[in-house]
This record gives C-alpha cells, structure tokens and sequence, in this order.
C-alpha cells in the first residue's frame, strides 16, 4: 500500500495516450433497443461525479452484515471478468468463511494487456459502479481494508482520486479505499504479484502456496476482484439475480465488455453479452481472429464466424473469452509475424524468475521470428513445437502457459502461411504492425515498483 | 497420505543435483531445470526422495500431498 487516493503518484505517464477510452456505445444500442448500456454511460459523457450516479443508480445496497450478498451473487452466477471466469460467489465465500483477522479486499484494474482497454475504459468512466462494489464486496466478507490497483496514469489516477473523495465527503463508505500503483508490466495484475506489491514489494508473481487468498496483502487473507466484476456486482446488490441473468446465456449470464480490434481501423470499448455472436462484434472477413488477447488463441475466421462469445463454444477449440479482447487480423497482414511481434514481447515480459520461462520464452519468439522470415530454418518449427511442450505448466505463474496457447494457435491456423514462407512468399501485403504494443517495452528489471 | 514432488520454480537455480539424486521421478530439461513427475512417489523411492528433498542447495525442492 503505497498511495494516497488524493495525491497522484510520480513516475512516467507512458500509458496516456491508451487512456483516451473509445467507447462503441452504438451496438449496445442497436442489440438492446431501449435498454441502456449496464456498466457504461449511456452516451460518452464521463461520469466521475457521485450525484449523477447516484441519480441514476442510488446509494450503494449495504446489507448491514457480512455474507447476505453471497447468496444473490452465486443466483446471478456472476463469474470474475478478469480473464479465468472463476465463479465469484465462491471466492466471496470461502473469504467470509475463514479465520482470523480480517481479510483485505482489492480491485484489480492493473489492465497489463496491450490489447485490452476495458477496465480502463471502466474506471474512466463509471469508477463509482466499481467503488460501490468495492465496498459491497469488503461488507460482504467482513473486511474493512480495501485497495483499488491501478497502473500508473496521472489523469486516471486524479480522477479515481476526485471520485473517492467525493464519497467520502457524503459519508458513503465504510472503508477508506487506498489506490495501489501497479507498474506498466504484462504480468502486474496477476494475483500474486498484486499481492507483493500492495505489501510493499516489487509486483513479481510469488509461488503458490500461499496463495494471496490464504496470505495476501501483508500477510492478511485477501480478496482479490476484477474491478468488472466488482462494478456487476454493485448491479447484482440493486437489481437481484433475476435482472442479471436476463441477458447472456444460461450457463455464462450477463452482460460484459469487450476490447474490439477491427481490421479497417477502429478499436473501441463494447458492452456486450455472453453468447453474443462474434460475427456481430468484429466486421469480418479477417485473415484470423484473436480471441482473449495475448494468452488467448487464433481462430480461423471462418471458424470465428459461427461462433458465439463464450466459454461452451470456445474452450473445446482451446479458446476463451478471458477479459475479452477480440481482433480481427486484416487479410493484408502475415499472421505469423504478428505472432512473432507479440512473442517477442511476452518473452521480454517474462519476469525472469523461473528457468523453464525465461529460458523457453526468447528462444520460442526466435523461432516464430525465423518463422516469420523467408526459408526459415527447417528446424526451427520443430524446435517451436519441443518449446512449447516444454515450458508449459513449468512456472510460478501462468505466463508460460499463456504464451504457449498463443503461440500455438499460430502453428495451427497459419500452417498454410508457413508452407508459403518454407518456400520464401508470404501472403501478407502490408508489414505495418496491427496488434498493439506498448511504445517502450522494458528491457530490464528495474520498473516492477 | 500420498506425496508428490514440486519444485519452486522461483528458487530453483537449476543446479540439477536433484536429478543426480533421483532420475527415476526427475530429468533435465535442456538448460539444467528439473522436469518433476507429478506422480505419486511410488514407496521404494520415498527414502531417496526425501534425500533429494534434503541436498537441494536451493531449497526449492519439497514434497507435497497429492491433491485429491
């Protein structure tokens, strides 16, 4: 715990310029006729003042003890929006069920994914929906110290600022929400590296056990939520289960927002629902579809087309929604060297602590680079393949495993692409790098504070 | 109650005395770190897992329950 809520932190405002948010309003509209966006403002006015807010949704529901909100989360089957989909009623009640002091809650908007700008979007411009279900969250578990973790931006960081002070000048909250900086590192928002950070540590993931549910924050039990998941859990305390589940499917309810990469141009924030069809998200034809960002997995777009935006139908094909990112490859565009460029940063994120991944990960992004490249070494794709079969599952945290999903969804959906660089033609047109990156990726280990 | 072996990946420097000590349930990948059987450890090797367990210099070596 590091922070303030009222002064910004210091340090570079690389990430400024992402915190333009882009919100694609227009297709909650066109999908939802008649019934407003559920986390997002209707129209794009930014929404950090507590009276329209509370205009809009009223006084955050407290139940006035521990536990009774559990009950209606688990009926909503709300399930965490940061990436595992894990059912959020159980983590809120195996917090409440356990002993000894206190636990500590904290929102997790450490949004590291260059493809992803959802939780951003979110906080810019419905911060008070994640503060109410911040606070909702602690009461619901019994804890009274809460963190809002954030990566370090100026103007997002004076405006949660602003947003927080405001409630507790009206006497809104029980606790005190401490922000949390989180450094500009892929790897920040992972739990445990959340959980080092906020004790004061460098934000490197730690092995588990203890896991930061059992021994988080400065050794307490800590509750640890996507601040997505937080702002549907402040909607579940007002409107039930029922108004929940009345949208998205059966199995995987509600409404979610989504990082859409179009092929012709735009990228923007949507709110969507769970089962929505990914043809009527991303304009297509597309050479391939990215689905759940850069641990998530190529699709062929033919593929991408039938399918829905969910678990059911994407986790037989070795796909998920995770925080929903989708992008649409452009037909002009090597597959095989976006790959490349996206391995080649997921390896330079690599925290260098575990042998399997910092071993594995720069000699995979070589590979795909060569690859990449006209009459690759022969070898190169099999060495690929013993890599990733290698690193797998060999890691403190999942950024092995994630890399090698990625990396071998390429090999699946751009064979073709490779058989035509084994003979030296490529079927991209263009070089002009369409996943996005961060401008400056770290080359050393100084900047996990 | 059964025991697995694991290794920290974070403190494990690669040593590869483990895998000295014990090829049966462990091997080397090919930069030195030790590829661990998730296997039960079958009842002869116990004793030879423990002392596996015991030398690693980086103490990164354990023996766990086997998750139900």
């Amino acid at each position: 715990m590091t922070h303030n809520a009222t002064l910004p932190p210091p340090g570079p405002d690389r990430q400024a310029d992402q915190y333009a948010p882009a919100l694609m309003t227009n297709r909650w509209r066109d999908s939802h006729p008649g019934v407003p966006p559920r986390l997002l403002p209707a129209d794009s006015r930014a929404g950090v003042d507590l009276q329209p807010h509370m205009e809009r949704f009223g006084p955050p529901p407290y139940r006035g003890a521990p536990g009774r909100l559990i009950g209606e989360v688990e009926a909503a089957g709300l399930t965490g929006r940061g990436g595992a989909a894990f059912p959020t009623y159980r983590k809120l009640a195996a917090m409440a069920a356990g002993r000894g002091p206190a636990p500590m809650v904290v929102g997790n908007g450490a949004e590291g994914e260059p493809a992803s700008n959802k939780d951003k979007t979110l906080l810019w411009f419905s911060p008070h929906l994640v503060l109410d279900g911040l606070q909702l969250a602690a009461e619901a578990v019994g804890s009274v110290t809460v963190g809002l973790y954030v990566h370090r931006n100026l103007r997002l960081y004076e405006r949660l600022g602003v947003a927080i002070a405001q409630r507790a000048a009206a006497g809104l909250d029980a606790a005190r929400v401490e922000l949390i900086e989180a450094p500009l590192r892929f790897l920040a928002g992972e739990e445990s590296a959340l959980a080092s950070k906020a004790s004061g540590g460098p934000a490197l993931p730690r092995f588990k056990p203890p896991r930061a549910s059992q021994r988080g924050v400065a050794g307490l039990r800590t509750l640890v939520q996507n601040v997505e998941t937080l702002a549907h859990l402040a909607l579940i305390a007002r409107h039930g289960a029922a108004w929940f589940r009345s949208v998205g499917t059966q199995d995987e309810p509600g409404s979610m927002l989504a990082t859409l990469h179009q092929a012709d141009g735009p990228t923007g924030v949507v709110e969507t629902t769970l089962g929505t069809p990914i043809a009527d998200l991303l304009r297509l034809p597309a050479r391939a579809v990215l689905v759940g960002g850069y641990h998530g997995a190529w699709l062929p777009a033919e593929q991408a087309r039938r399918l829905p935006l969910a678990n059911a139908a994407l986790r037989p094909l070795g796909a998920a929604v995770g925080a929903g990112v989708l992008a649409a490859l452009p037909g002009d565009r090597c597959g095989l060297a976006e790959t490349a460029r996206v391995a080649r940063y997921l390896a330079l994120e690599s925290a260098g602590q575990c042998g399997p991944c910092f071993n594995g990960l720069p000699r995979m992004a070589g590979a795909l680079e060569a690859l990449a490249g006209p009459r690759p070494d022969p070898r190169a794709r099999a060495d690929l393949e013993r890599w990733s079969e290698l690193v797998g599952g060999r890691g403190a945290c999942h950024h092995p495993d994630g890399t090698v999903r990625f990396v071998r969804s390429a090999l699946r959906v751009f064979a073709d692409e490779m058989d035509h660089h084994a003979r030296g033609s490529c079927t991209g047109t263009s070089g002009r790098p369409f996943l996005p990156l961060p401008q400056e990726t770290p080359l050393d280990n100084t900047d996990w504070r | 109650m059964r025991k697995q072996l694991r290794v920290n990946p974070i403190d494990c420097a690669g040593h590869g005395l483990c895998a000295e000590l014990l090829p049966e349930l462990i091997t080397l990948d090919e930069w030195g770190y030790p590829i661990v059987s998730g296997e039960p450890v079958p009842r002869g090797l116990e004793r030879h897992a423990r002392r596996a367990v015991a030398d690693c210099p980086a103490l990164a070596l354990f023996l766990a329950d086997v998750p139900r």
